[in-house]
Parts: C-alpha cells; structure tokens; sequence
C-alpha cells in the first residue's frame, strides 16, 4: 500500500525543515512573483464570493509552470490578472522587479479558443500583433517577423489562408505564432490544446514544449489533462476546489529536460507522479478545500519534491498518506 | 436523375408567370357586342361599354408600354412629361443622398452607443420614441423648417433610413467578441485603432444588416414622398399617370420600382457577403 504513494506529505515538522531548506525561493530568482491576490466577485445582499484569496506564487526565468484545478478553482481567473485583463481584488504581481498594472505586450496570451480576426489572413493575424509591438516598423520588416514567426509552428505555405480554412490544431498554432511574433517575457496560455483531438493536441504540444526549450520562454499554463502537465511543466501548481481556492500543493517535476513523449510512461517514477496528480484531482482537491493541513502557510504552499530514485526504492510515504488514500 | 433544384424552382416559376399572364388577358379581354346601342352612342362610350373589354389594360399593353418606355428612358418634353429614367435617376438621387447621410450620422452614434453602456441608456429613449414615427409625419415639419420641397424628401428619407442602421450599428459595435477585445487589449492597441482595426470588421456584417434594411425602407418611403412633394421622381410619375387615368404606366411603374429596390438590396447583400467571413 505505502509503496504506491510516494511522495511525503509534508507534515508539520517535515514542512518546517523543508520550508529552511528549499521551499523559500531566494527573491533573486524570482521573476514572477504573485503576491497575496484575491479575487472576490459582489454577490446579492452585500456579500462578496471569493473565488481565492491570499495567493502567493514564485516563478523563475525560462520555467514552464502548469497549474491544474477543477473548473470554478480561479485558474482563468489568475491567468488573466497575470496577463493584465482582470484586476485582482487585493495583493499585486511583480514581474522582471514592476508591479504590473493592466495589460503589456511583456505577457502573450494564447487564448483557449484561439481568438483569432476571422477577417484577417494567418499572416495578418501574425503581422497584427507584430505591427503592434514595433509600431514604427517598415511593411517589409514586419512581413518577415510575421513569416518566421509562423515558420516557427510549421504553417509555412499558409499564410494567406483565412482561419475559417484552417483546421482547430492549426488555428491553434496560428494563436500561438501571434503569441511567439512579439517575443514575450512570458507565455500565458489558457487550456490552449482543450479543444482538439488527442493526436493533434500531442502533436502541438511536442511543438510547444520545443519551441519553449530552445528559446528559455517562461510559461505560464493552465490545463486540467494531468499527461499535459507531467510533459511540459518543470513544476506543476495543484489548486483546491473553489470557491475560496488554494494553491494545495507545488510539485517538481523529476523527469529530466530533455523528455520523449514516447518513452515518457516508461521513466521510473512517471506513474507514482501521475497518481499523485491523479489523487489530487480525483479526491484531495476537495477534501484540502476544507481542511489544510496544520502548519500550511499560504504564502510558502509545500512544495513536493520527488526523487526518481526514492520512487523506484519506494521509501514509505509519511504518516498522513496511506489515511487519505484510505 | 432528377434536374437541379434551381432548374426545377426557375420552370415552376416560369409557369406560374405564364398562367398569371394568361389569366391576366383574358380577363381583362373583350367578348362580343354587350347590348345593341346607337352606334353614335357606342362611339362615344368607347370600348369597355360596347364589346365588354375592361379599362384595365393587359399583359400585351403594358409590354408594350414597357417597351416603349425602355426604348426612350431619357427624353424630356416640359414638366410633365418626362422619360421613366429620368424619374427614377431623381429618385435613387434623393435616396442616395439621405441614405449617405443617414450612413455619416448613424454609423458615428452607433459606434459612441454601442461602446458605452452611459450612452446608450441615455440616448435609448429618444430613439425608442423616435424610431415608430412614420417617416412621412415629419413632412410637414421639413417643409416648414426647410421651405424646400426637393430637400424635405431628402431629409424624410435621411430620417427613415437612421434608425434601423443606427441600432444595427450599435448591437454590432456592442456584440463584439470579448476574446477579440482581449487581443487587443493584450497587444496594447490604442482605442483608435481597436475600433477601426476589430470592432469595425467585427460589427460590419451587422451593420450592413442594418443598411440593407434601411435601404428597402427608404426605397419604400421615396414613391410616397415623392407623390406629396410632386415635381419629379417615379412616385410623382405614379400619381401623375393615376391622375392621367394612364393605369398601364401605373403598371409599368410598379414593375421598375420592383425592380430598383431588388437590386439595391441585392447590391447591399453583395456587400454584406463581402464582409462577412466565417470564423
């Protein structure tokens, strides 16, 4: 039973030692930093609906973070003040040392359903956002950004189709070459891959999780397709149920850099990731909802760490685990 | 294997065509002697007293009226007689003119209205007001305040096309796609160039929506102008030949001011389909 769980739980004393030894990342790696925002909507009689509150979350430079939660979490809801389109109640986001106020060309989205000018070509689509970040730059110069730009996710040959006839897995990549034409300090990407078919969603993720490695772009990602995450995340961010969510729980990814999505199922310790992600989705995410456990600080949320190694000797997983499973 | 179904539906029509004609003529088609009357008498009272014929004229009648009209579109013999293309140039003239400016105003208000919500709940009881009123009840008031005849017909048909385009305008500019909004609030376009480089494209097939209902009411509106302020046009032409007792010109003017308005409005579709694209 023990050795099909095995990650710790941080428990209070656990979580204290871990707390001084790793979970605090040093403010010189922060790059993005989300501190403490809520977003609370009115609700009839006065009263207000939180969606979350008292949200703290440290990214570094070039890290692909995934946050996963049940619909109703606030995912969308923190994507968008990430990217300036929704203002949070309470708290700031500081990105690269500047507290962000409204939208920037610094922060790209990729929009779920992919948002693109029906009236506009692929390359006006590219050349649009590229227009608008250089906005003294000649016709020609822009042409080429917009062209290599869609080069880059492999439209190339279709630039002068309109997106009624592409299909989703290419409109997708046209949302992202818009995103990728203006060179962003960091990606935000919105369940991006929700709405296509398995094969087409592999395909693009292959392609983003590329792109993303050789350019050191910061991703920020919300999904809720647990393989998505395990492929592209270096850290995975678990949120609670809603309303008044939480960040549950950070998790490392231990699968090295370099990943093949091929072999991925096969590295040691993929499946005990997965389950526990599964677990979290499947049960915890409500059970954490109403009770944290003793000596959760929501400014530093546990962050788990599991070894490849310590998955494969199966070290027995501390004390709370084998209750929750039960 | 059956026909085409446009093939089919064009030989349907044709033959419905055909029968109304036939039925037409002979309806309208003399008999025999009616009575025995004093052929003085019978000289006098014509044809539709003597072999029963009606005074509504047939289908061969007005072609050939028709005809002779196409022949001579353009002649001008004085003030009351002038060729069936020269009405109708007068005609689409003051449309186009109070419909182009219709276009200039409404558009403009329609955008302000449907980008901000305070604008369109104030200025949302005048044209709730304004919009029933029968575009021919402001004649009177034009030709007082105008004191001219030809320019209170432009203003009637400026006023009947404002306020379907105007509403159109506004539920388009107001329907804009939030996620296209987001766009370009992400790019950090400037309000200029967001309405003019997304909202405008966004809202076009529901502003022609709008035009191309404007342009059907307005052409509806000239014929009735046009017989109250008199002088030219093919409404005037219309009551002139009524008052001529000439009911086969009246015929042929209804058949051209059908066919005016179907290729207004076919033009306007054109339009529409050119800006509207598929998503």
């Amino acid at each position: 039973m023990v050795t099909l769980l095995p990650f710790h739980s941080p428990s209070a004393d656990q979580a204290d030692e871990a707390r001084m030894s790793s979970q605090t990342m040093p403010s010189s790696e922060k790059f993005i930093s989300i501190e403490g925002i809520a977003r609370r909507y009115p609700a009839p009689g006065g009263k207000s609906n939180t969606v979350f509150e008292n949200l703290w979350l440290p990214m570094r430079r070039g890290e692909f973070v995934c946050m996963i939660g049940h619909s109703g979490c606030g995912k969308t809801t923190v994507l968008n003040i990430l990217a300036g389109l929704e203002a949070p109640s309470e708290g700031v986001v500081i990105v690269d040392g500047q507290a962000i106020d409204g939208t920037s060309l610094d922060r790209a989205v990729i929009f779920q359903g992919h948002a693109l000018l029906p009236w506009r070509t692929v390359l006006g689509n590219v050349a649009y956002a590229v227009s608008s970040r250089w906005r003294k730059a000649a016709k020609p110069e822009v042409t080429a950004r917009a062209q290599d730009a869609i080069a880059t996710v492999g439209l190339a040959g279709s630039e002068h189709k309109r997106p009624s006839e592409l299909s989703g897995g290419m409109k997708q990549r046209v949302g992202i070459a818009r995103a990728l034409a203006i060179e962003p300090k960091i990606l935000l990407m919105d369940e991006p891959f929700s709405a296509l078919d398995a094969l087409t969603r592999g395909t693009l993720q292959d392609e983003v999780r590329r792109i993303c490695v050789e350019t050191g772009q910061t991703v920020f990602m919300i999904t809720h397709d647990v393989d998505e995450a395990i492929y592209l995340a270096d850290r995975i961010v678990l949120m609670t149920n809603g309303p008044q969510a939480k960040v549950a729980e950070i998790v490392e990814n231990p699968l090295p850099k370099s990943r093949d999505r091929t072999q991925l199922h096969h590295a040691p310790g993929y499946y005990a990731l997965r389950n526990h992600l599964m677990d979290f989705l499947v049960s915890r995410s409500k059970t954490l909802r109403d009770a944290m456990p003793a000596g959760y600080d929501p400014r530093h949320p546990p962050v788990i760490r599991p070894s490849l190694t310590e998955v494969e000797g199966a070290a027995p997983a501390a004390d709370t685990a084998p209750a929750r499973r039960a | 294997m059956a026909a085409s179904l446009s093939l089919r539906a064009g030989l349907v029509s044709l033959a419905l065509l055909l029968a109304f004609l036939l039925t037409w003529q002979i309806a309208v088609g003399g008999t025999a002697k009616t009575e025995a009357m004093d052929p003085e008498y019978a000289a006098l009272m014509g044809a539709s007293a003597t072999t029963g014929k009606s005074a509504m004229p047939g289908p061969l009648d007005v072609g050939a009226t028709l005809w002779k009209h196409l022949k001579d579109p353009f002649y001008d013999r004085g003030p009351n007689d002038k060729g069936l293309g020269i009405q109708l140039a007068y005609s689409v003239g003051r449309v186009a003119l109070g419909y182009g400016l219709a276009v200039l105003v409404a558009i403009p208000i329609g955008f302000l209205i449907g980008m901000s919500p305070l604008m369109n709940r104030a200025l949302d009881p005048f044209i709730q007001l304004l919009k029933p009123v029968s575009p021919l009840a402001w004649m009177p008031l034009a030709l007082y305040t105008i004191k001219d005849s030809g320019l209170s017909a432009i203003f009637v048909i400026f006023i009947c096309s404002l306020w379907p385009m105007l509403i159109n305008t506004a539920f388009g500019v107001a329907g804009t796609r939030r996620e296209w909004l987001n766009v370009a609030r992400t790019l950090e376009v400037g309000p200029f160039r967001r309405a003019v480089t997304v909202i405008l494209p966004a809202a076009a097939p529901t502003i022609l929506t709008g035009m191309r209902i404007s342009i059907g009411i307005a052409w509806l509106v000239i014929v009735a102008a046009e017989m109250l302020v008199g002088g030219t046009g093919i409404g005037y032409f219309v009551w002139n030949e009524w008052n001529n007792l000439s009911i086969t010109n009246v015929i042929t003017s209804i058949l051209v001011i059908g066919l005016v308005g179907m290729i207004l409005d076919q033009l306007l579709a054109r339009a529409q389909r050119l800006v509207t694209f598929p998503e």
